[in-house]
């Protein structure tokens, strides 16, 4: 195999990756702000591809819908947190695992029930239709561009958590949220803004995946299981171990299907089993109590 | 879409009533009392639309029959397999042991037609397979109890490989998913492609459901192949033959295969990317026949301007077999045997041709496998037919039905 041949693929390992990472970072990001594992993580990427296909069917326009699909996403993300979830936070963390994954089922059959159960799919925008040539072949330049746009919004997250007074505040909500509240801070409403904030990550991811991939209602239950692996290898909460634990499982899904064709998921299953028994809270996740 | 789920609602909700009636309205045959049809199929998952176009085209061969087939009223039974072996298995226990269906139809997913052979073969349950492709059912595995008015995995494939190396390329690529219907698929094509001269560059098989095809595309352009022959369907189908365009191998290595890559559930989705695959397939709705124009316009009037797709074909050939066999049989079917005669003998003239069963298997003899080619046509894309191959019927070898 050629040295060409080998950073090709190696470019589809990491255009897989920042997808990942894109996928699953709304997920870590609620867990490791609000202790959560909000199995409809993956309702919230498949809300997001449906609000996108909605707004270019009105507007024609990839861009406007990559900005109003996460702020509809996180509008929903919000009214779930405020409604069922508050009241669930003082319960053990079966009864949240359980009403998030009632949730797929109720999201599914409300894209169902508005926009059927046929498959569709989002055109890449006009100046990234076209594909450049890299490494001796043809690699789509919308690719690329979720490469850049995945790592700018890595640095944007963690400028926002680690550098910004906003940041500081989420942070300290974490460590103690009666402290927190006792100082005067609205400890409900950063929860609030924490769970949509990450829905509307979830959202974007739907629309930044829809020109690589495929909408159809069920995507959010199947989209579950690679986001869960990525959060597990990461380390729960860390946002840090979600780019991480993304870019190198998608260097492992791909070297799998470059050698191992037939045994390519197990290359990712292999990589998790690994990382949980040397590091069980993940490669960057926080100590485990 | 709208409006032809609403009616898809309302069919349901019938059957549901139905279903309610159903200890009470009396479990004997009587003739006269309601012929029984059960439906195993996908009504909800990643393959609805499979069951739904199935069911579509059953409903519309019995609603010109005004819902009654020699004198006994029409009852589709219609339960969903979630396209999981055992939810299937469960639910033809269901409609075998206690709605006591007069006949049986569906799934879908092989796996699942191999786990009902034996339930039906045993309790001597007739069961016109209307899509599960999987080859074992017209050969090892094949019973005197099962038709299959769909095809077989062989059948489209078969044809093909002879086509594609006399007319597209001698070097090619094979890809399908990594189940029994893929690979029965390829060994298909391998069959007449190989000894016409064609050479198998390489070969790949990714998991089922797969979403990047990236690394296996880069593989396809590193090989050096002037074609490919692949069989997705599905959103499968939709993220192979988008990234295909997007990888740029559209333009250089044909992109060939069978012809579930390119039914119109999945070609809107696909788009442009799609132009210029050239499929095998027993059906396209742009077959020029009498029986196929009236098919297309009544379907689409029926189902809200819904173009019908292969799937919608099998489901209207299958309740064609079931409403031409009771009226034979002057509606009993409780001579079972007699039934199953009648059944094998039924012959007419289908949107996709002449349809028969193959005595020897009871598997469908494909009138034509048309090479189909993705092009622009009034109202979008669609499979126009380029050309054909005549009367493809499987080999069935090891089946030893009585003849």
């Amino acid at each position: 195999m050629l040295l060409s041949d080998l950073l090709a693929q190696a470019l589809n390992g990491l255009s897989y990756g920042v997808l990942l990472f894109l996928l699953s970072v709304g997920l870590t990001l609620i867990f490791g702000m609000l202790d959560v594992v909000n199995l409809a993580h993956g309702s919230f990427y498949m809300l997001g591809a449906y609000a996108g296909l909605a707004t270019i069917a009105v507007t024609g326009n990839f861009w406007l819908a990559l900005l109003a699909a996460p702020l509809a996403v996180g509008l929903v993300g919000a009214l779930m947190e405020r409604t069922v979830l508050r009241p669930l936070y003082r319960r053990p963390p079966l009864d949240q695992v359980l009403l998030t994954f009632g949730f797929i089922y109720v999201f599914e059959d409300v894209v169902k029930w508005i926009w059927g159960g046929s498959i569709r799919s989002i055109p890449p925008p006009d100046i990234f239709a076209r594909s450049v040539n890299l490494f001796g072949g043809a690699f789509p330049s919308y690719r690329l561009f979720v490469i850049v746009f995945g790592l700018v919004v890595a640095v944007l997250l963690w400028l926002l958590i680690e550098r910004t007074r906003l940041g500081a505040v989420i942070r300290a909500g974490v460590y103690d949220a009666e402290m927190t509240s006792g100082m005067g801070i609205n400890i409900h409403r950063v929860f609030t803004g924490v769970f949509a904030f990450g829905a509307a990550l979830g959202g974007l991811s739907g629309v930044i995946a829809g020109p690589i991939q495929s909408a159809q209602p069920p995507m959010g239950a199947t989209i579950l299981v690679p986001a869960l692996i990525v959060v597990v290898v990461g380390g729960l909460g860390s946002l840090k171990g979600s780019l991480v634990g993304s870019l190198l499982i998608g260097q492992a899904e791909v070297w799998g299907k470059v050698w191992l064709p037939g045994v390519s998921m197990a290359m990712i299953y292999l990589v998790m089993a690994a990382v949980v028994l040397l590091r069980p809270q993940g490669l960057f996740g926080r100590p485990l109590k | 879409m709208r409006l032809s789920r609403r009616t898809f609602l309302t069919g349901a909700s019938a059957t549901v009533a139905g279903l309610a009636a159903g200890p009470w309205a009396g479990t004997g045959h009587a003739q006269g009392g309601p012929l029984k049809i059960g439906l195993v199929l996908p009504y909800s998952g990643v393959y609805q639309v499979l069951g739904e176009s199935i069911t579509q085209g059953m409903e519309l061969v019995f609603a010109r029959e005004g819902n009654k087939i020699a004198g006994r009223e029409v009852q589709l039974i219609k339960e969903d397999d979630e396209m999981q072996p055992p939810v299937g298995l469960r639910k033809t226990d269901k409609l075998i042991e206690s709605d006591k269906v007069d006949i049986l139809t569906g799934p879908v997913h092989s796996g699942i037609l191999m786990g009902m052979r034996d339930k039906v073969h045993n309790s001597k349950t007739i069961l016109i397979v209307s899509n599960a492709g999987a080859d074992a059912i017209s050969r090892a595995r094949c019973s005197k109890w099962i038709f299959r008015a769909s095809f077989s995995n062989w059948q489209p494939c078969q044809p093909m490989g002879g086509w594609v190396a006399k007319n597209v390329a001698k070097d090619v690529f094979l890809t399908a998913p990594n189940y029994q219907a893929g690979k029965d698929m390829m060994n298909a094509f391998k069959e007449t492609y190989v000894p016409a001269g064609g050479k198998i560059i390489g070969e790949e098989y990714p998991k089922l459901g797969e979403t990047d095809y990236a690394p296996l595309l880069t593989k396809i352009r590193q090989s050096g192949a002037k074609a490919v022959f692949a069989f997705f369907s599905g959103t499968d189908a939709v993220n192979f033959v988008k990234q295909y365009d997007q990888f740029g191998l559209k333009g250089q290595v044909k992109l060939t295969g069978a012809g579930f890559l390119t039914e119109p559930d999945v070609l809107p989705a696909q788009g442009k990317a799609a132009l210029g695959t050239i499929t095998g397939h027993f059906y396209t709705p742009q077959l020029d026949n009498p029986v196929n124009k009236k098919f297309v316009a009544d379907f689409k009037a029926k189902f809200a301007g819904k173009t019908p797709d292969g799937f919608a074909c099998q489901g209207y050939d299958t309740a064609e077999v079931i409403v031409r066999a009771v009226k034979a049989m002057n509606g009993n079917t409780q001579d079972k045997d007699r039934l199953v005669a009648a059944i094998a003998k039924v012959e007419f003239d289908s949107p996709r041709g002449r349809f028969r069963f193959d005595p020897k298997t009871h598997n469908i003899i494909q009138p034509f496998i048309y090479v189909r080619e993705v092009k622009e046509v009034a109202g979008g894309l669609d499979n126009v037919p380029i050309d054909k191959i005549a009367n493809v019927a499987d080999p069935g070898t090891g089946c030893t039905l009585p003849a």
